[in-house]
């Protein structure tokens, strides 16, 4: 965990007294709605279809029980009784009202917490893979460069107010779990062959309604340049970006229009002015950042458990979820659990008060007492020894949250939709209950293996449906709401083989009730067509093309015209 | 009466800005009097403009930049950058380039959409004086010039970024 030192927490507290004096002026008359809603965007603070939602700031996802025991007092008091942590590693509230948001952020910030940032046309909460700091595959701890990154986004006096939000990930590992290629800025550590950490640099990635893969600026970044490096493709996009079409603004606008070359000369013209200057990191501050997180404890363990493993035979259940839900540890002895926030029934990354002190008690009992928000919108428990493994799940079961679906078909990405969201075309929670309800077989779940199922209200795509191996968009057709679904996204090289890539439309859309059918007819093209069952959906995607799924859902060509004659009569 | 604030004060603004016609064209020439131009209104009558009998100074769009009128900085006496809304944040980068690349050691004015809760940001950037936007608050917005104690970036104020500072501090 990251501590505050006193200038961090001494910003954070002017950040309360700025916005609590923004408030005021706004609810005085002297702010103008639409320069206040500018200014509380900054804060995480929307005004959604039913009330306000605030969206407070998890950094790369890291949270401490006495920081998720402050977001449940805060969500009794201040709200009705849950949060939603959504696809970002942030929580969300929806129901605050806006004269006691300052006493919230003033709470939070009582537990080094805010709401910095979370929205508007500013840099946004930095991600990584939670497994950063214990992943086997690890090359770098992530949560250090996105600490340091963490501190030169916030309040940057030049960046500020870009032409729109901007994403940054940061990925330390082989494998990359931070979806990386689709961020404004992407960053996947390397070494190079004398073992210098550098950073391979993704510029330009992102979905929303343009989705795209991120261009390599660079592929070897030598660490001490980072933070000029981004200032000069901060300063090309912030003079450059378009600033006349919300829909047009993101940087990846800009590198596609300039080309993703002559956008590279721009930045390294500018860079040529910032390089070797007093924003060049010094391996002095990566030390200080790195002994400001506190580190568990670990014990010396030997690698296996045999009392694990004897209850792995006897109790089909507990192994089924040790087979999905838990992941292995760079520490012998130790494993990381996935707490699924997935359970059929309830929308996706909602979790109630008394759950999350549920959970914040089990962190302290099982895992050094944090906790990491995946952004497949589970928590994670990082550090649990093993022979602990059987006693933590019959608890977690007991919570709801030990459904063993971690990468399965019923694990669903899902933004909160038109239930909640004024953006949205179309509901999604329900989408995904319908798809979870007709997959409520195990083993079957088991056989089809991994496959990321995404689903997003609107094409901002909160839900990542892009990325989605099967991505499901809600979209509005004559005030009624439809689904078009895509397949063959993939967020990135997670597993050896696929990269990231975008999916693509299967073809026209269904009514919500037809969903379930469509997936199913998916899923068994994919049976039918894998060489082992060691070849994921996404993997056959790839292999055999579209067309074949297509053909499953839509039949032949001339059943795809009777189809479409049926849709238009139906109009 | 927009108001102006220079050096923490609120001051009486002894310039005439010369803005575009409501098409985009050029404002005359003036004779004479302290005045600040629009870009292309210099460029056009650069040489004439070397013998003006009172201080000029320039204004650049938020679509411009620096580079021309980089030659001539020493001559103006003012560099003011035009903030056309409220969220356009190009401003705050042509100022860095105006002091930190350029040299510019005259006095840099924000005009345009200049409220209270930019005022921060832009000092750090390098202005030293703004022109409010006339709703505002001119004394309430003088606190907004402190909202922060420290920042963690390089900026025109803090050249040396806060973690070689906390070093040097250390040491």
């Amino acid at each position: 965990m990251y501590h505050y030192d006193e200038i961090d927490q001494k910003l954070v507290d002017e950040r309360v007294s700025q916005f609590r004096d923004q408030t005021r002026r706004y609810l005085a008359g002297k702010l103008s709605e639409d320069e206040f809603r500018a200014l509380r965007l900054r804060n995480g603070l929307y005004i959604q279809r039913y009330a306000p939602m605030l969206r407070i700031a998890i950094p790369y996802g890291l949270l401490s029980t006495r920081q998720l025991r402050k977001l449940a007092h805060i969500a009794r008091k201040y709200d009705r009784g849950y949060g939603h942590f959504s696809t970002r590693q942030n929580l969300q509230l929806n129901w605050p009202k806006l004269p006691q948001v300052p006493d919230i952020l003033a709470e939070l910030a009582t537990v080094e917490m805010h709401a910095i940032q979370t929205s508007g046309n500013s840099f946004r909460n930095i991600t990584t893979d939670h497994f950063a700091g214990v992943a086997r595959d690890e090359i770098v701890d992530s949560f250090v460069w996105c600490e340091i990154i963490r501190q030169w986004s916030t309040f940057h006096p030049e960046f500020s107010y870009l032409p729109r939000k901007f994403k940054f990930a940061v990925n330390g590992a082989k494998s990359d779990r931070a979806a990386v290629a689709v961020h404004d800025i992407g960053l996947h550590a390397v070494r190079d062959e004398k073992g210098e950490v550098g950073f391979r640099v993704l510029v330009g990635g992102g979905l929303g309604r343009t989705p795209m893969i991120g261009f390599v600026i660079r592929e070897f970044l030598p660490w001490q340049h980072i933070l000029t490096y981004f200032e000069a493709i901060l300063r090309v996009y912030n003079r450059y970006g378009r600033r006349d079409n919300i829909h047009k603004a993101r940087i990846k606008i800009l590198v596609k229009e300039r080309g993703p070359e002559k956008f590279r000369e721009e930045v390294d013209a500018e860079w040529a002015h910032l390089k070797d200057g007093p924003a060049t990191l010094i391996p002095e501050e990566i030390a200080r950042i790195e002994n400001r997180f506190t580190r568990p404890n670990y014990l010396g363990l030997p690698a296996t458990d045999a009392a694990l493993e004897a209850t792995l035979v006897a109790d089909r259940a507990f192994a089924n979820w040790h087979k999905r839900n838990v992941h292995p540890h760079k520490k012998a002895g130790y494993a990381a659990v996935t707490l699924s926030l997935k359970q059929t029934g309830v929308p996706p990354g909602d979790v109630t008060v008394e759950q999350m002190e549920k959970i914040a008690d089990l962190a302290d009992r099982y895992s050094f007492g944090e906790l990491r928000v995946s952004h497949e919108q589970n928590l994670i428990f990082t550090d649990v020894q093993l022979s602990d493994l059987h006693s933590l799940w019959q608890e977690v079961k007991a919570l709801g949250f030990a459904t063993p679906n971690v990468g399965l078909l019923t694990n669903i990405i899902c933004c909160p939709g038109g239930d909640f969201c004024s953006l949205a075309n179309a509901k999604s929670i329900p989408v995904a209950e319908a798809i979870q309800q007709r997959f409520d077989d195990l083993d079957y779940l088991h056989d089809i293996g991994e496959i990321d199922v995404n689903i997003s209200g609107c094409m901002n795509a909160c839900g990542h449906h892009h990325v989605g191996h099967i991505g499901i968009l809600g979209v509005d057709k004559n005030g009624e709401e439809w689904y078009q679904i895509q397949v063959g996204g993939n967020q990135g090289e997670v597993r050896p083989g696929v990269g990231a890539s975008l999916g693509k439309v299967i073809g026209p859309s269904f009514a919500r009730a037809e969903i379930p059918d469509v997936i199913e007819k998916l899923i068994d093209c994919y049976l039918e067509r894998r060489d082992s069952d060691a070849e994921r959906f996404v993997d056959v995607v790839h292999r055999v093309g579209v067309e074949p799924f297509k053909e499953s859902v839509y039949g032949n060509v001339d059943q795809r015209a009777a189809h479409r004659r049926g849709h238009l009569a139906s109009a | 009466m927009a108001t102006l604030i220079k050096e923490r004060r609120i001051v009486a603004d002894t310039w005439r800005l010369l803005s575009r016609g409501p098409k985009g064209e050029l404002p005359e020439a003036p004779a004479q009097g302290d005045a600040i131009v629009p870009l292309a209104l210099w460029i056009e009558r650069r040489d004439a403009f070397l013998s003006y009998p009172s201080r000029l100074g320039v204004w650049l769009d938020a679509n411009e930049g620096p580079d021309p009128i980089a030659a001539d900085l020493q001559r103006l006496a003012l560099v003011a950058v035009n903030f056309p809304k409220f969220g356009d944040g190009r401003g705050y980068s042509i100022a860095r380039l105006l002091r930190e690349r350029h040299g510019y050691k005259g006095e840099l004015r924000a005009i345009g959409d200049v409220l209270h809760d930019h005022l921060h940001f832009m000092k750090q950037c390098g202005f030293d004086s703004f022109l409010l936007r006339e709703d505002q608050d001119a004394q309430e917005a003088l606190s907004a010039l402190d909202t922060f104690s420290e920042g963690y970036q390089t900026s025109v104020l803090r050249p040396v970024p806060l973690f070689r500072r906390r070093l040097a501090a250390a040491k």
